[in-house]
């Protein structure tokens, strides 16, 4: 045992900058991902013809290929296309668009979820589609998808992990390189395992906190 | 750019793509055959009042809330230095079935509490025994509300095999990379592996949706 807390001690940068990419990669990508995805959103709840197909189609491509697939694609696809990026940002771009097509059916979700009464409302009231989408829909529909959102945030930080496979130093890989040079798999797996849990433990708290904050009375 | 596409080395190795297809689909099945007898019996621990609960609320929330690659490299490489050794294949099933049973172990908990007590009460009044009116009457009423959760449990199940390529299950990912590696023809191989998963998912949700529709309950 003690000599697995000296491992830990030697390797405590490496394990806490593994940490600090996890967390940046996560929050980059569920940023990105949330801002593409409410468009997409707002196109499968509200265009019409070829751009309703068209995001359509983005949506499920996206949502029907795990995300591993999507992140090898992304990593190995651009560079060959003459797109230089590292294979932290290809990764993070593979982990936003994933990102992008679950908050757009989240958001088109939530928005099909408000009444009608109340766009018909806005409109007798003169208000324009945009002043409708940010003054009436947007508000209440942030309601309706905040918990699904936090489960994606949690989904992101889990699917991370699969960038340890491109040889991204985040928690995941950073814990095998340790284990690589110490041969302790076993705790260190666990330490892992266990900090991935403390983090989406927090996530999915904060998540039915903001839930029960937010809930409607009487609903 | 320079780039032009040639599917000729995909053509070749598409066998390949299909047997890794084909074990994708097995790896799911046996998974969540598994993993919802495991969901079941959690399940009913979750519901009750048995001194077994808080466990089962700690193993759901465990499973749930850790990464699938962390587990499943745990089984694979830590496990053994607990004397536990699973070949590849025992020990993907093995952690993919525990992941499915955490989150089947949600969906029927919410579904067992919706099946209407009356009919518990009128399985009583027959002189039915208590485990005799769970498996005759409750579990048969709450897996027929439970259609559409399991099936969109066994397309998530299918994408998330793909994470067997990470220890050399010999699957569509794994081959695909394989392709990937011996050809260089990026763009293609990465385009035919995710139309191979999106085709699958679309099919699998048609069938699914055909299923649900002969077997579920008349409203």
């Amino acid at each position: 045992m003690q000599a697995f807390f000296d491992v830990v001690w030697d390797a405590r940068f490496a394990l806490l900058s593994g940490l600090g990419m996890t967390v940046l990669i996560a929050a980059l990508a569920v940023l990105a991902g949330t801002f593409v995805g409410l468009f997409v959103g707002l196109a499968l709840s509200f265009a019409r013809g070829p751009l309703y197909w068209l995001v359509r189609i983005y949506v499920d491509f996206i949502r029907g290929t795990p995300v591993l697939v999507l992140i090898l694609a992304s990593f190995y696809i651009l560079g060959t296309v003459g797109w230089k990026l590292s294979a932290v940002q290809a990764g993070i771009l593979a982990l936003a668009i994933f990102c992008s097509s679950h908050v757009g059916e989240i958001t088109r979700g939530a928005l099909g979820a408000i009444p009608e009464g109340q766009t018909e409302a806005a409109k007798s009231l003169g208000l324009n589609f945009v002043k409708t989408f940010l003054l009436v829909l947007l508000p209440q529909a942030t309601r309706i998808a905040l918990p699904a959102w936090v489960n994606t945030a949690a989904e992101i930080v889990k699917a991370s992990t699969l960038l340890s496979i491109i040889g991204v130093a985040e928690l995941l890989l950073a814990t095998q390189e340790v284990i690589a040079r110490s041969f302790m798999g076993l705790p260190f797996y666990f330490l892992a395992g266990a900090i991935y849990f403390a983090v989406n433990f927090g996530i999915e708290q904060l998540g039915k906190a903001l839930e029960r904050r937010l809930a409607i009375e009487g609903r | 750019m320079g780039y032009t596409l040639n599917f000729g080395a995909v053509w070749r190795d598409i066998d390949l793509l299909w047997a890794g297809l084909g074990m994708g689909l097995l790896l799911a099945l046996v998974s969540i055959a598994i993993g919802a007898v495991l969901g079941l019996a959690l399940s009913f621990v979750l519901i009750s009042k048995s001194r077994f609960r808080p466990l089962a609320t700690t193993y759901v929330s465990i499973f749930r809330n850790t990464p699938l690659l962390v587990l499943i490299l745990f089984t694979y490489f830590a496990l053994p230095q607990l004397g536990i050794r699973l070949g590849k294949l025992e020990s993907f099933i093995a952690t993919l079935a525990l992941y499915a049973g955490a989150y089947l172990a949600e969906v029927f908990r919410g579904a067992l509490l919706s099946v209407p007590v009356g009919l518990s009460e009128a399985g009583l009044s027959l002189g039915l025994r208590p485990w005799k009116i769970k498996l005759l009457i409750v579990v048969p009423i709450m897996l027929r509300t439970v259609l559409p959760s399991l099936s969109s449990t066994f397309i998530s199940l299918f994408k998330d095999t793909s994470l067997a390529a990470a220890i050399a299950v010999p699957e569509l990912t794994y081959y695909a990379r394989k392709i990937n590696n011996e050809s260089f023809r990026v763009i293609e191989v990465w385009l035919v592996a995710s139309l191979f998963y999106v085709g699958t998912c679309v099919i699998l949700a048609m069938l699914l949706r055909l299923a649900e529709r002969r077997l579920a309950l008349p409203r």
